[in-house]
């Protein structure tokens, strides 16, 4: 067998290697009732869920704790997702500074001890400039 | 009056730079095939090249005029009014202009065009099928900016930035009372982005963007033209010079995106960034391979291949962040113009026809006789241009998931992929390997290249080795360097920096013009051990071990304390202990436009909604007085400073002021960091959370203490006693005249380490009461002298609290950082004598080849400098 082929072949075996290690890492958008199926099948894999806040009639969030005076690291809230599911978030960091205009919340992070635990949050909030459209913006809870 | 002239000449000049893009590209196409009659091609030639000039000028009009819109404040025209405002200084007017998606297709249209200019007057002898491509790629990016609607089909083609406000909003309500309403003031730039690298970063990013044109034209025309291998000589100085624009460019966003906009770091493995990245390094590896490829058919195959892949990576990397299709994965995507049909079309065509091309002349390319030696610097080039490619890919891969839920989607499936939860640990299992190995075979490679060795003489190599050993173990030791992967970056990082200085030292001597390839791999040497050490050994400092926090007692245990506990809470003037540091947070400051520094946020009153303050006192920095009491000053009315003060163990004192900005456009309240620098570590240090600074504070219902003299009371859980009531003839804010009095009460608040006082006054004016009450901020409590009962000798007071004032902020430790910046300078000075060397190279090829052609030729040979 000539070099280049030998080395080809090197090549290719990388690359599948890259792309199976790229679906193995990615994650997925799931809902809470899967997402505690997990969990308690004991996959610790991190998970994408997407929902919304708890709101009262008035559109006051409701079930949402966070006192920095106490614990600046520490902020908790309840989540609803698309089928309805309600599910309590905790999120060992401060609370996203605009996280109570979000109209959509996406919580990155797994189940654990009944409460979902969140290592990442993005969130959808209505631009003040363009009606009608939404803008990204994206928390990472910091671990070292 | 609406200025509606303007507006309409833009628009019409993006349709002629629309239609001269068509004519041109046809017209140099028609001056490119070979089998028409010389004289035929000549006619064809200078038609089209008129007609490009036609274009330059339409393009120069079409910027003149959204200049003009904009620098004259026509906020009648939607994207005047959208980004920038009276207030915006002027540097940053000019940054407007790209703020939007617009402005940034019509900045990479003009570096197109100036970058078509240059390459007409340089290179005559590749002009028709080079500009070809060029005309071509300008019609499809102008058509993102016709916003043309075709009758009939109802379809739009592009979004141009000449719309008027009523144009693109007409339900406003404001329209039905009057039609030619025009908007005072504009939205202004996104205060954020107010910076002076928003007006170098978009310009030198879109140049590297628009110059990768260059090497994949020159490979087009080349297959084209058959000239298969010609065409390297005049493509690689530009391959080069765009490898350092663009790279320029990233680095130039990393840098703002850790200075500034709090992204957590330098590099955040986001969508966008990640997008830009791939291309240039797929060019690099393009470089290298061009380098080679006179000589080595393999090479030359490949050259094709990534100078091809490189321009393609650029336009799919425009089509994730502007069609939307990144969504909820990126934070700094553009919205979704309607344009991902076009961006699509665009994409595909450059695609298909580029591949298309390169298999139809895929037979006619040559063939190495025998196989390349493992000894050869072929070989060695090889492997570290195949390394930089499989790192690409990877980011590539990971990044496109959102494209892959798309393309499912299209095909009726749903995927539900998601980007890593762990970014970080994700691409560092492939990356960190890549890079290892790939800045080894830099060093390898260098002495492959200069001969230094060869088959049974690698002799040369094991004093370098050695040397790179002894180096490493040191800092190794020095560091506490332990875990394995970062020992092998680390000793491979410093085997490539004594490599290729070596090298470097050998080669300057004889002809410094070589030594930019040496140059340009010490600086990426240098940059991964930046990287490695400011990444791998970033610390938090502000980890909380005041012990005074109620704890969650497993979650605070867990994990060696580490998880939960890097944010620290400093309340007002009361010192914490963080680190081997002493902090107090003392402050909060505003900047002024015209004054030196911050002053403090309670020397003025904000005039709401507008950029201007009034002065409460006279305002003196530096022992310069700048204002008096009561004169208006210009401020940035949405930047707060946080004044930190750090004590050193030693007792020196620095103080930090970290940025918070209101900011409704980032949906509320903004950090960006400050940095104490140091030349062996960052000190960067945030805010995480504030009480809104401008948010008036929300005070308890008043409850009453009615006490004698030296009473003690207690509110608020704070002990006060009532120490004095004494006669005063100052009260601030008031002015005592004749037979006026006031007395002040002398309270004293006792904090757990502090006492405070606060002196609330009484004062009879004109025989009526004032009471004028005082706030202690750092209690958070306000106490009005009610009233004295001169029967019982009883004194009045009535009290509101609210919460006090506390900042939540994180420090992190960055060692080393300042290699990662020190290697950069190094890479673009390698980069810049790379460049140097090969349009010299390519000049004089140039004029040899046109000496002997007839005198036509020859007055056109003009060198160009770059």
């Amino acid at each position: 067998m000539k070099k280049i082929q030998i080395f080809g072949l090197i090549i290719v075996a990388v690359a599948i290697g890259i792309i199976v290690s790229t679906a193995g890492d990615a994650s997925t958008y799931v809902d809470f009732t899967k997402a505690r199926e997990m969990a308690q099948e004991g996959d610790a894999e991190s998970i994408h869920v997407v929902g919304k806040l708890k709101k009262d009639v008035s559109g006051r969030i409701l079930d949402m704790e966070y006192q920095p005076e106490i614990d600046p690291n520490y902020f908790a809230f309840t989540l609803i997702d698309n089928n309805n599911v309600e599910q309590k978030v905790i999120y060992k960091n401060t609370k996203p500074q605009d996280f109570d205009k979000s109209e959509q919340v996406v919580v990155i992070g797994k189940m654990q001890d009944g409460a979902f635990t969140a290592e990442k949050i993005l969130m959808k909030c209505p631009s003040k400039y363009d009606n009608g459209k939404m803008e990204t913006t994206e928390h990472t809870a910091a671990k070292s | 009056m609406i200025h509606s002239t303007i507006g309409s000449a833009g628009h019409l000049l993006v349709i002629i730079a629309f239609v001269t893009a068509l004519v041109a590209t046809f017209a140099y196409f028609k001056a490119g095939m070979s089998g028409t009659l010389p004289e035929e091609t000549l006619t064809w030639k200078k038609f089209a090249r008129m007609i490009f000039f036609v274009h330059v000028a339409a393009v120069a009009g079409v910027v003149f005029s959204l200049y003009w819109i904009i620098g004259n404040h026509y906020f009648e025209y939607h994207y005047a009014w959208k980004n920038s405002s009276l207030s915006l200084p002027t540097g940053y007017t000019i940054s407007s202009f790209w703020q939007d998606q617009e402005g940034s297709f019509l900045l990479w249209i003009f570096w197109n065009v100036v970058l078509g200019v240059v390459l007409i007057f340089s290179n005559r002898s590749w002009e028709a099928p080079v500009m070809t491509v060029f005309a071509l790629v300008q019609a499809f990016l102008t058509s993102m900016i016709l916003g043309v609607v075709i009758p009939g089909l109802d379809l739009k083609i592009g979004s141009t930035p000449f719309l008027l406000l009523k144009e693109v909003m007409p339900d406003l309500p404001v329209y039905q009372m009057d039609a030619n309403f025009i908007p005072k003031d504009g939205n202004g730039l996104n205060p954020l982005l107010q910076n002076y690298w928003m007006v170098i970063h978009p310009p030198t990013l879109f140049l590297g963007f628009a110059t990768t044109l260059i090497p994949f034209s020159f490979a087009i025309a080349g297959l084209w033209t058959r000239k298969i291998q010609d065409w390297i000589r005049p493509a690689l100085p530009w391959a080069l010079f765009s490898a350092l624009i663009l790279g320029v460019g990233i680095l130039m966003g990393a840098y703002w995106a850790y200075e500034t906009l709090n992204f957590g770091g330098y590099w955040n493995w986001d969508p966008v960034e990640n997008s830009s990245i791939v291309p240039w390094l797929v060019l690099v590896a393009a470089i290298h391979t061009m380098i080679i490829g006179r000589r080595n058919a393999t090479a030359l195959k490949t050259s094709f291949i990534l100078t091809i892949a490189t321009f393609i990576l650029i336009l799919y990397s425009t089509f994730m962040t502007r069609s939307g299709v990144l969504g909820n994965a990126s934070v700094h995507s553009f919205t979704d113009l309607g344009l991902s049909g076009q961006l699509l079309v665009y994409l595909l065509t450059f695609t298909i026809v580029a591949t298309g091309l390169l298999i139809y002349r895929w037979k006619e390319l040559p063939v190495d006789e025998e196989e390349v030696s493992t000894y050869s610097q072929e070989f060695w080039i090889f492997i570290g241009a195949t390394l930089l490619c499989l790192s690409g890919f990877q980011i590539l891969a990971t990044t496109s998931i959102p494209v892959y839920n798309k393309i499912a989607e299209a095909f009726g499936t749903i995927l539900n992929m998601a980007l890593p939860a762990d970014q970080i640990g994700h691409y560092n299992k492939f990356q960190l390997w890549f890079f290892s190995l790939i800045i080894v075979l830099t060093g390898i490679g260098q002495f492959f290249w200069w001969k230094r060795v060869g088959q049974n003489r690698l002799q040369a190599l094991y004093n370098p080795l050695l040397i790179a050993l002894i180096i490493s173990a040191a800092i190794i030791t020095y560091q506490g360097v332990k875990d394995i992967q970062y020992i092998v970056l680390l000793t491979t990082a410093v085997f490539a920096i004594v490599a290729n200085g070596t090298i470097l030292i050998n080669i300057i001597s004889g002809n410094y013009n070589l030594s930019g390839g040496a140059i340009t791999h010490i600086g990426v040497a240098l940059m991964l051990i930046g990287i490695l050490f400011s990444s791998g050994y970033t610390k938090v400092v502000s980890i909380n071990n005041s012990g005074l926090m109620i704890s969650r007692s497993e979650e605070f245990t867990s994990n060696d304390n580490k998880e939960n506990k890097e944010n620290i809470t400093l309340w007002l003037n009361k010192p914490e202990k963080m680190g081997d540091y002493m902090l107090t947070w003392r402050d909060v400051r505003v900047e002024p436009r015209h004054i030196p520094g911050y002053i403090p946020k309670s020397w003025v009153d904000i005039v709401e909604g507008d950029f201007h303050a009034v002065a409460l006192r006279d305002i003196v920095v530096n022992d310069k007085k700048y204002n008096s009491k009561g004169d208006t000053i210009e401020i940035f009315p949405e930047n707060f400073y946080y004044d930190i003060e750090y004590r050193e163990p030693s007792g020196r004192i620095f103080n930090l002021f970290p940025r918070v900005q209101i900011n409704p456009r980032m949906g509320g309240i903004v950090s960006s960091p400050d940095i104490q620098r140091k030349y062996n570590k960052d000190l960067y240090t945030y805010v995480s959370m504030v009480t809104n600074p401008t948010a008036e504070p929300v005070w308890s219902q008043t409850e009453n203490f009615t006490v004698n003299m030296r009473d003690t009371f207690f509110v608020n859980d704070y002990v006060a006693i009532l120490d004095n009531v004494i006669r005063t003839e100052q009260v601030e804010g008031v002015t005592l005249g004749e037979g006026d009095a006031a007395v002040k009460a002398i309270i004293r608040v006792l904090d757990k380490d502090k006492e405070y006082v606060i002196t609330p006054s009484f004062v009879i004016r004109d025989r009526m009461v004032a009471r004028k009450p005082e706030v202690s901020n750092d209690l958070g409590m306000r106490i009005q002298f009610q009233e004295i009962n001169p029967q019982t000798g009883q004194f009045s007071f009535a009290v509101n609290t609210t919460q006090r004032d506390f900042i939540v902020m994180k420090a992190i430790e960055k060692p080393l950082i300042n290699v990662l910046w020190l290697g950069t300078f190094v890479l673009v000075i390698g980069f810049v004598m790379a460049t140097i060397r090969r349009f010299k190279e390519f000049v004089k090829m140039r004029n040899r080849e046109n000496m002997p052609a007839s005198g036509k030729s020859k007055s056109k040979a003009r060198p160009q400098a770059v």
